[in-house]
């Protein structure tokens, strides 16, 4: 199982968004992708999960096409978008949130187990089960999201920049949270992000975005350790 | 919008003066040539024309979808007709009485519009459109269910024997509209009526140039009622009186019907857009006859001919004609 | 003491009625962020079912349930087949703000000569299945019969079981998170233009609820409930258009306002009564006087 993108063109407007953007991610890996604000990362993931449509190219998960599919039904297909913003419904409760992904499934007691796995990954939510959504802190809401996402059982998750706001302390936590539950779950992950020290640090590849376009992808240790990278993304 | 413009409009206003004085005279040889029933239905093509020319003043200009055009013509025909007939005034006095009453209701009923947005002003308004005829069933002086009498009076002597009743009001309803039109078109050319495109293009930035949003807004609506007005007091002149069946809900929808269908963003199709309205119930009644319904069906065709109409336009045809998107610089 | 008895009485089951079809008009908007105008014909059409109904059966509470879920069905098949159409195809553009709008009122004109077509233009009546009579209490007759009651006990019912429905149950949770945030709620996998089907059915019903339980006592006609979903927008708009419980707030609101001022001042204030509140919670407090702040729940 892998995705595989191919000459993907997307266009936002008038502007032309991602253009042919290639890549692959294998089975069970995760891949980090970096690049500046405004260089189309966030308009990707949204068309790989079926919130927005490409102009043009092609995208397979399993080898079948995932675009011009409804989000609804990748959603249901095992493929899980972790949203930027902290995607949580601030008017709900902790728990109604993370009942959101188990609603359509038949199986309500793997949905149960699958609950109180991600209590046992985040406790601090079995703690506010009841409170509001919106009472949460950042980074609570980050875990909130994640965790509605993981109860899914998905098997590709879009993570889009889930260290957005948040402060470094948890940001750490938070990557390292992801490290180990991916390797846990076999997941296969795109993780898009703007600190690109913290996401290459847990990736098994990169690819660096520009501009809407493709400029370097390679291992993550050896985007690490190259000194054009360094500079322009990694701050040194 | 700079020089260009400045230089420019001394002659393009000439030239559109020529313009319609040319088409009002040619209408006044054409009016000499029809008969009767022609004359009587230009006049309410002439009528209809002006209040779509509100219509899109309002919702097409400013973009404040308001379904209460047929209260306000309401408001200008009680007006008129209570000058005419109560304070005995001269008719002209009388229809320059519905702009202006209408015109001032527009103002004071604009500044709460303009704080609201599409859903709210269309349902305020439309509480006005069913609510404002019955307020004349409870003041005596409305006339109550019999309405007012509105006349104006037959021609003047000095035009001869020959000149019909009929003939009088297309002469009154066609002038009365081309001039009121002409003030209109003439705004919508001028800087004032950039700045509604302005805004419709892009709120935001107009806001930041400097451009008051909510006075634009509220300026629009006190127009374009003082049209709607005129428009109303010009239809009762022609029905001979006003009463609170003159001004339905149904007609909000078939004002606006027309103008989406006819191009809801210019006046280029506003006369079409009355002939629309006055064709559909003899569309209407030749449907009827022909394919032998009920009476029932001839009551209700009209309503759903403009109802479909409305729909159908909406969405196959969003900017009318069309070619005023094309023109987007 | 008996006027105002009285007064009271009248206004909560005045309001009542309002507040169901504000609570139709609040279910679409939250689902669909529309004005439903055609609400005021699809009330009115299952009315005149309910209407053919009792013409044939003589059952004014047979009329009631099939008045309901022909109000749900009709307003199903709208969303589904007229609404989501449109939306799909009418995407850019300045029409796209009234196009929505304008498609609702030219549907309410089309069921309002469907109607006129069928059942004819005249006045119709359906009588109230109980007395219509006021209560007698200690020796004087108070405006307030058994149908008020009636009325009263209907629509407590109907919001117990609308808010249990949206708070207890997952089809409740799925509708809330729709209405909230659409994109969280597919990304969920919820789909969200089946669930806004749903708002559609359940609005179309309590519609129906509200135009069988309004009508006795008034006539029949097309345009019959055009004056009641007015009336129901404004108490949409005095509860803000946000929150079901806003929505029965308002019209309760709207309902003793209304009451109160034809009581106590004039009988003709009915319409300016009404128009006024409008205007004033528009103009003072337009998120509604009863609009969530952190909002919280159904």
């Amino acid at each position: 199982m892998s995705l595989i993108v191919e000459g993907l063109t997307i266009d936002h407007g008038a502007i032309r968004a991602i253009s042919n953007v290639s890549f692959k991610v294998g089975q069970g890996q995760l891949t980090a992708i970096i690049g500046a604000n405004g260089a189309g990362k966030t308009t990707l993931l949204r068309t790989l999960s079926g919130l927005k449509e490409a102009a043009s190219g092609s995208a397979t998960w399993n080898g079948s096409s995932i675009l011009g599919v409804r989000a609804e039904d990748l959603a249901r297909s095992g493929i899980m978008h972790v949203s930027d913003g902290k995607s949580v419904i601030a008017e709900l409760s902790v728990k109604d949130n993370l009942a959101l992904t188990g609603l359509w499934r038949k199986d309500k007691k793997d949905v149960a187990e699958a609950t109180k796995e991600v209590v046992e990954l985040f406790p601090i939510l079995g703690q506010r089960m009841n409170q509001s959504a919106g009472s949460l802190s950042g980074g609570e809401r980050q875990m909130l999201a994640i965790g509605r996402a993981l109860i899914a059982r998905p098997r590709l998750l879009l993570l889009d920049e889930p260290s957005l706001g948040l402060a470094p302390l948890i940001v750490e936590q938070i990557f390292q949270t992801i490290k180990s539950f991916v390797k846990r779950m076999d997941l296969t992950v795109v993780l898009v992000e703007q600190n690109a020290m913290g996401a290459l640090k847990i990736a098994d590849q990169g690819i660096v975005l520009n501009l809407g376009s493709v400029v370097l992808t390679d291992s993550a240790e050896n985007l690490l350790n190259d000194p054009a990278v360094r500079s322009a993304y990694l701050g040194f | 919008m700079k020089k260009a413009g400045k230089v420019h409009k001394p002659t393009t206003t000439r030239k559109r003066l020529l313009l319609f004085v040319l088409f009002g005279w040619l209408l006044l040889i054409l009016g000499d040539r029809v008969g009767e029933l022609e004359l009587y239905q230009g006049s309410f093509v002439a009528t209809y024309a002006l209040a779509i020319t509100s219509v899109v003043l309002l919702t097409g200009y400013s973009g404040q979808l308001s379904l209460g055009q047929s209260a306000l013509m309401a408001v200008g025909a009680y007006a008129g007709a209570l000058s005419i007939f109560n304070a005995g005034w001269h008719p002209v006095i009388g229809l320059i009485m519905s702009a202006l009453i209408a015109g001032v209701f527009g103002l004071i009923l604009g500044l709460v519009a303009a704080r609201l947005s599409g859903p709210y002003l269309a349902g305020t308004t439309l509480a006005l459109a069913i609510s404002l005829p019955t307020l004349a069933n409870q003041f005596p002086i409305l006339g109550a269910e019999e309405g007012i009498a509105f006349d104006v009076g037959p021609a003047p002597a000095r035009f001869g024997e020959d000149f019909s009743q009929y003939k009088w009001f297309f002469w009154i309803s066609a002038l009365a509209s081309l001039i009121m039109v002409f003030f209109i078109v003439n705004l919508l050319s001028s800087r004032y009526g950039r700045t509604f495109k302005a805004v419709r293009d892009n709120p935001v930035a107009a806001q930041l140039s400097g451009i008051n949003v909510e006075q634009l807004k509220v300026s629009a609506f006190a127009i374009s009622s003082g049209v709607a007005g005129l428009s109303g007091g010009l239809l009762v002149m022609l029905i001979s009186g006003v009463s609170p069946s003159a001004f339905p809900l149904s007609l909000s929808f078939s004002l606006l019907g027309a103008a989406v269908v006819t191009g809801l963003y210019n006046l280029k199709g506003v006369i079409l857009g009355g002939l629309v309205l006055v064709a559909i119930p003899e569309i209407a009644d030749s449907l009827v006859s022909r394919i032998g319904g009920s009476d029932n069906l001839t009551t209700v065709l009209p309503g759903f001919l403009v109802s479909a109409l409305l729909i159908l336009a909406v969405v196959f045809t969003p900017n009318g004609p069309g070619h005023l998107l094309k023109k987007h610089h | 003491m008996t006027q105002f008895i009285t007064a009271v009485l009248t206004s909560l089951s005045s309001g009542a009625i309002y507040a169901l079809m504000a609570i139709a008009i609040v279910l679409v908007w939250r689902s669909t962020r529309v004005i439903n105008f055609a609400q005021a014909g699809q009330a009115v059409l299952t009315t005149y079912i309910g209407y053919t109904v009792i013409q044939r059966t003589g059952s004014f509470w047979l009329a009631l349930v099939v008045a309901v879920i022909s109000g749900a069905v009709i307003g199903a098949v709208i969303d589904r087949f007229f609404m989501r159409p449109i939306f799909k195809r009418v995407k850019s553009g300045p029409i796209v703000m009234i196009a929505p709008v304008v498609a609702t009122l030219g549907l309410l004109g089309i069921i309002q000569a469907i109607i006129g077509f069928v059942w004819g233009i005249t006045n119709q009546s359906i009588e109230a299945p109980v007395s219509t009579g006021g209560y007698k209490i200690m020796g004087t007759v108070i405006a307030f019969s058994s149908y008020n009651l009636l009325v009263l006990v209907f629509v407590a019912v109907a919001m117990l079981l609308l808010t249990l429905l949206f708070q207890r149950t997952n089809v409740g949770l799925a509708l809330r998170a729709s209405a909230y945030s659409p994109e969280i709620a597919k990304l969920s996998g919820i789909k969200v233009d089946s669930v806004r089907t749903l708002g559609w059915a359940l609005a179309g019903a309590f519609g129906g609820l509200a135009g069988m339980l309004y009508i006795p006592g008034y006539f029949l006609y097309p345009n019959a409930m055009d004056l009641l979903l007015v009336l129901g927008f404004i108490a949409a708009v005095i509860g803000g258009l946000e929150s079901l419980f806003g929505a029965f707030a308002g019209g309760m609101v709207l309902g003793f306002a209304i009451i109160f001022s034809t009581t106590y001042i004039s009988p003709k204030l009915f319409f300016p009564t009404a128009f006024i509140v409008l205007i004033i919670v528009l103009l003072v407090k337009p998120a509604g006087l009863f609009a969530p702040k952190k909002s919280r729940g159904a």
